[in-house]
């Protein structure tokens, strides 16, 4: 639109973005921002236009001795239809662009990659259509890549200020959003909605690969179990699959016990009975984790049954093994 | 011993005190149990002044931690506790009482030429209603914690395991408390007018709170019906939000904002009343536009109850209602430009006085400007997906709430000082403080419109290190406002002791609580004022030996304006 040349021009460009906001990543971001610049500009004339006549009339009509206010009109029709219609022209203008900008936001397009996205207490979980699951995003340059979001607490939101899109992530309901992201980088994936303790680290990062190398780091990506040692891939997994929201590595504890110095102990249970923690004890754990839950702690883990392969647990068990 | 003489003898500041109505009784009990309304309001101010003390601490607190982006000295659950408890306290204890129910209560049987309001005993029930929820409300916070915002969005409020249910108790008595005001004013204005006083010669701010009031009434039940149903969720597990049990979240957010989008209306539709009567008696001008001003004032209470859909668009509501919810939002916009232009308009011309109520009335032009105009790019759908839930709207709605209610409510509250306590405050040390506002409020709240459009999400208690520069902009600003309230409430009380005696109409205002002594005597008028056009200043006249102004019908042909039946043309 035409307010972005005004903007370039009055505004330092920082990095390639503007003072209000960082450079556009996504197809959409142009958009938004030129009508952002739009109603900017408009609302400057208007507040210069305020603004200018409150103080014109404050320094030229200000009181003096002996010089009582002049005799005005007590109201104008025309002037007050005038200042109620022209305001009300503009705003159409505005809706419609708005509206537009949105549905545009909003509809994908047929062909678009598809991702899933689960937002949990306090972390992200992309899983790719090869099953392949990481904490950060990462999405092809140049390609529409749809995200398929739910939760499994409490709502979140979805919030990629580079690309300008956000959307509430709900428990029980899908929701959508796309994007086709334009420049590769590193961006910020926050969590908009107050979702409690650490909403403010619910951060990810949104990798955006040059066209055509998204699909060898997808294909490294998943192949880690393989290319690692067991305990490394289990500390990703450990990392990525949420366990680390819960479990410490240091000592400790937090909403579930720490992982450190546990394998190989005696731990007491919330029946008063003992059980040695084992790699048995380890995989009944994250397989039916309200069986035998530790004295002191609250039934809440969820189950991951279905969600993790044997050879994932069975990295996990290592990487427990080696906090000794 | 009668206080009948309190009208006359505001001409004679030398003669014994009279007796007004902080005099004429003394004792707790006699404030404990009054029933003028005058008291009431009094103790409603000190009430909502104690609260915005307690929500500025917190958010002093809240802007020092935010000074860098890792820990200074709050976990991430105090950070939490303490946003909720600034933003509860602030929008339940202080802004939506602030204006209607102190100065509203104090004032609105004075303009009307009337003892009291219509139902004493019910106002007085409202304010213990207040102190009981309030002091509810807050030990709720301070005993067991709250930190879901003072929004309470389903399911995390349904699962936290802080003292929800005692909270929303707190708010569902201060609703009550609301609801009763409210009605008490309607009925009020309806029926309590004197003689000659149509609806068309009520002065603005009447108008104001009578639009304030039915919002009041007809809002308020709903955010009662909501957080019973919260509560009845979580004591009784019957599945109304909370997915796991069958509910739906969303519901959660359109029970909430039906309630608390008009609520915004109630905040800021009073400033504008106040702001109505201010620039039109510093300015010595008959108000531009009355009847624009009071309809528009009524337009935004019915439009206000079709926009709280406008806080959900990211929350996965339909394309079609977000679409229907964005022209509804621009809709209630028009009405808002139309009180601007028409207070610009009555400064033309004028003879434009800058005492500190004015200063303040100005304030609130540029901040009241900015935070409405900032508004359009949250109505319009393609921007406010992006804004949604950063520190743009974290500003928008501070210009708005503080920028515009608080900065109208000590506006009125310096200008109906000397009528509510019989003293002025130094005029220069008061303007100082409201240019220190001024500039402190700037210094805050204007980075973090750019910091929030940069992707700086709220309710933040870690940040990423891009946004610190305006973090600390913003917290130095905060400071600086926080020294400038706490200059002007330094100059407010030190006038309580040795302020000048305030005449009966120290601003040459034309309404009537000029008519009677300041401060007024118990039962405000010995007899029933004339009424005259609320605007106009023909009959006011400054009197070099009062001090002040006096109202001094002109002989001849100057009365045309106040006559409504004019008997020679």
């Amino acid at each position: 639109m035409f307010s972005s040349w005004a903007s370039s021009m009055l505004f330092a460009q920082s990095e390639g973005g503007t003072l209000f906001f960082t450079p556009p990543a996504s197809t959409v971001a142009p958009a938004v921002d030129s009508l952002f610049y739009f109603i900017f500009w408009i609302s400057t004339f208007f507040f210069v236009l305020i603004v200018g006549l409150m103080v014109l009339f404050v320094l030229k009509y200000r009181r003096r001795p002996g010089v009582d206010a002049q005799k005005t009109a007590h109201h104008n029709m025309l002037l007050e239809a005038a200042w109620s219609i022209i305001p009300a022209l503009l705003l159409v203008v505005i809706f419609v662009e708005g509206v537009l900008g949105y549905l545009d936001l909003r509809n994908p397009p047929d062909e678009a990659y598809e991702i899933r996205v689960t937002g949990r207490k306090w972390s992200w979980a992309f899983q790719y259509p090869n099953g392949h699951v990481e904490n950060h995003l990462h999405v092809p340059a140049g390609r529409p890549v749809r995200l398929l979001m739910t939760s499994e607490d409490v709502i979140h939101s979805v919030f990629i200020p580079a690309f300008r899109v956000k959307m509430d992530v709900v428990p029980e309901r899908y929701t959508k959003v796309w994007f086709e992201a334009t420049t590769p980088g590193t961006y910020r994936l926050y969590c908009a909605e107050y979702c409690g303790t650490e909403h403010s680290n619910m951060v990810a990062d949104v990798v955006v690969h040059e066209p055509g190398e998204f699909e060898a780091w997808l294909e490294d990506a998943s192949n880690f179990l393989d290319k690692m040692p067991p305990a490394e891939a289990g500390k990703l997994l450990y990392e990525r699959r949420g366990c680390i929201q819960c479990h410490t590595t240091d000592g400790t504890p937090k909403a579930g016990p720490s992982f450190r110095g546990t394998f190989g102990s005696e731990q007491a249970l919330a029946d008063g009975t003992t059980v040695k923690v084992d790699e048995n004890y380890i995989r009944e754990s994250i397989l039916e984790p309200l069986t035998k839950v530790r004295a002191g702690y609250r039934p809440v883990m969820p189950t991951y049954r279905g969600q993790l392969k044997d050879a994932e647990i069975s990295a996990i068990i290592e990487f427990i093994k080696s906090l000794k | 011993m009668s206080a009948t003489v309190a009208s006359q003898s505001a001409s004679h500041p030398q003669a014994d005190a009279p007796t007004n109505y902080l005099t004429v009784t003394r004792g707790w009990r006699s404030w404990a149990y009054t029933l003028d309304h005058k008291r009431i309001g009094v103790m409603y101010l000190v009430a909502v002044l104690s609260s915005f003390l307690l929500g500025g601490i917190m958010a002093l607190i809240l802007r020092m931690e935010l000074v860098t982006p890792k820990k200074l000295f709050l976990s991430e659950d105090l950070y939490n506790h303490m946003f909720t408890l600034h933003g509860a306290v602030m929008t339940f204890l202080f802004i939506i009482p602030s204006i209607p129910a102190a100065l509203g209560n104090f004032l609105l049987p004075i303009m009307l030429g009337a003892k009291d309001l219509a139902f004493p005993r019910l106002n007085l029930a409202s304010f213990y209603l207040w102190v009981v929820g309030a002091i509810f409300f807050l030990l709720a916070i301070l005993l067991g914690g709250l930190d879901t915002g003072w929004t309470f969005y389903t399911p995390y409020s349904t699962t936290t395991n802080t003292s929800v249910i005692a909270a929303t108790v707190g708010v569902f008595v201060l609703g009550f408390s609301s609801i009763f005001t409210g009605l008490n004013f309607i009925v009020t204005i309806n029926t309590m007018r004197p003689p000659g006083m149509t609806w068309f010669k009520m002065p603005l701010f009447l108008w104001a709170l009578y639009a304030t009031s039915i919002i009041q009434v007809l809002a308020t039940p709903v955010l009662a019906i909501t957080l019973v149903l919260l509560a009845a969720e979580r004591l009784l597990g019957i599945g109304v939000f909370d997915p796991k049990l069958g509910g739906d979240p969303v519901l959660f957010q359109h029970f909430f904002w039906f309630y608390s989008h008009p609520a915004v209306y109630i905040m800021i539709l009073p400033a504008m009343g106040v702001i109505s009567e201010l620039i039109s008696v510093f300015s010595r001008k008959h108000i531009f536009g009355y009847r624009f001003i009071a309809y528009s004032s009524i337009a935004i209470a019915l439009l206000g109850f079709l926009v709280w859909g406008h806080h959900m668009f990211t929350s996965g509501q339909s394309q079609r209602a977000a679409i229907i919810f964005s022209a509804l939002t621009f809709s209630v916009s028009i009405p808002s430009a139309i009180k601007v232009f028409n207070w610009l308009t009555t400064m033309y011309k004028g003879s434009i006085w800058l005492a500190t109520p004015m200063c303040y009335a100005l304030s609130f032009l540029f901040l009241f400007g900015i935070g409405g105009l900032t508004g359009l790019f949250l109505g319009a759908l393609a921007t406010d997906v992006h804004l949604h839930d950063t520190y743009f709207v974290v500003a928008h709605f501070h210009y708005v709430m503080m920028g515009g209610t608080l900065i109208a409510f000590l506006g009125g509250l310096h200008y109906w000082w000397p009528k509510m306590f019989g003293r002025m405050y130094h005029e220069g040390w008061a303007q100082l403080a409201s240019l220190i506002i001024f500039i402190g409020f700037n210094l805050t709240f204007f980075p973090q419109f750019i910091m929030g459009s940069r992707g700086m999400p709220r309710r933040y208690a870690r940040y990423d290190a891009e946004f610190q520069p305006y973090h600390v902009m913003s917290t130095a600003g905060a400071i600086l406002l926080g020294l400038g309230l706490l200059l002007c409430a330094l100059v407010l009380l030190h006038s309580l002791r040795r302020g000048r005696k305030a005449p009966a109409n120290p601003w040459g205002g034309a309404t009537l609580e000029w008519h009677c002594a300041s401060p007024p005597p118990l039962e405000n008028f010995a007899t029933a004022p004339t009424v005259g056009d609320p605007y106009d200043f023909d009959d006011v006249v400054y009197k070099g030996e009062e001090e002040g102004y006096v109202f001094e019908p002109k002989p001849q042909p100057a009365k045309r304006e106040a006559q409504p039946e004019p008997a020679t043309v």
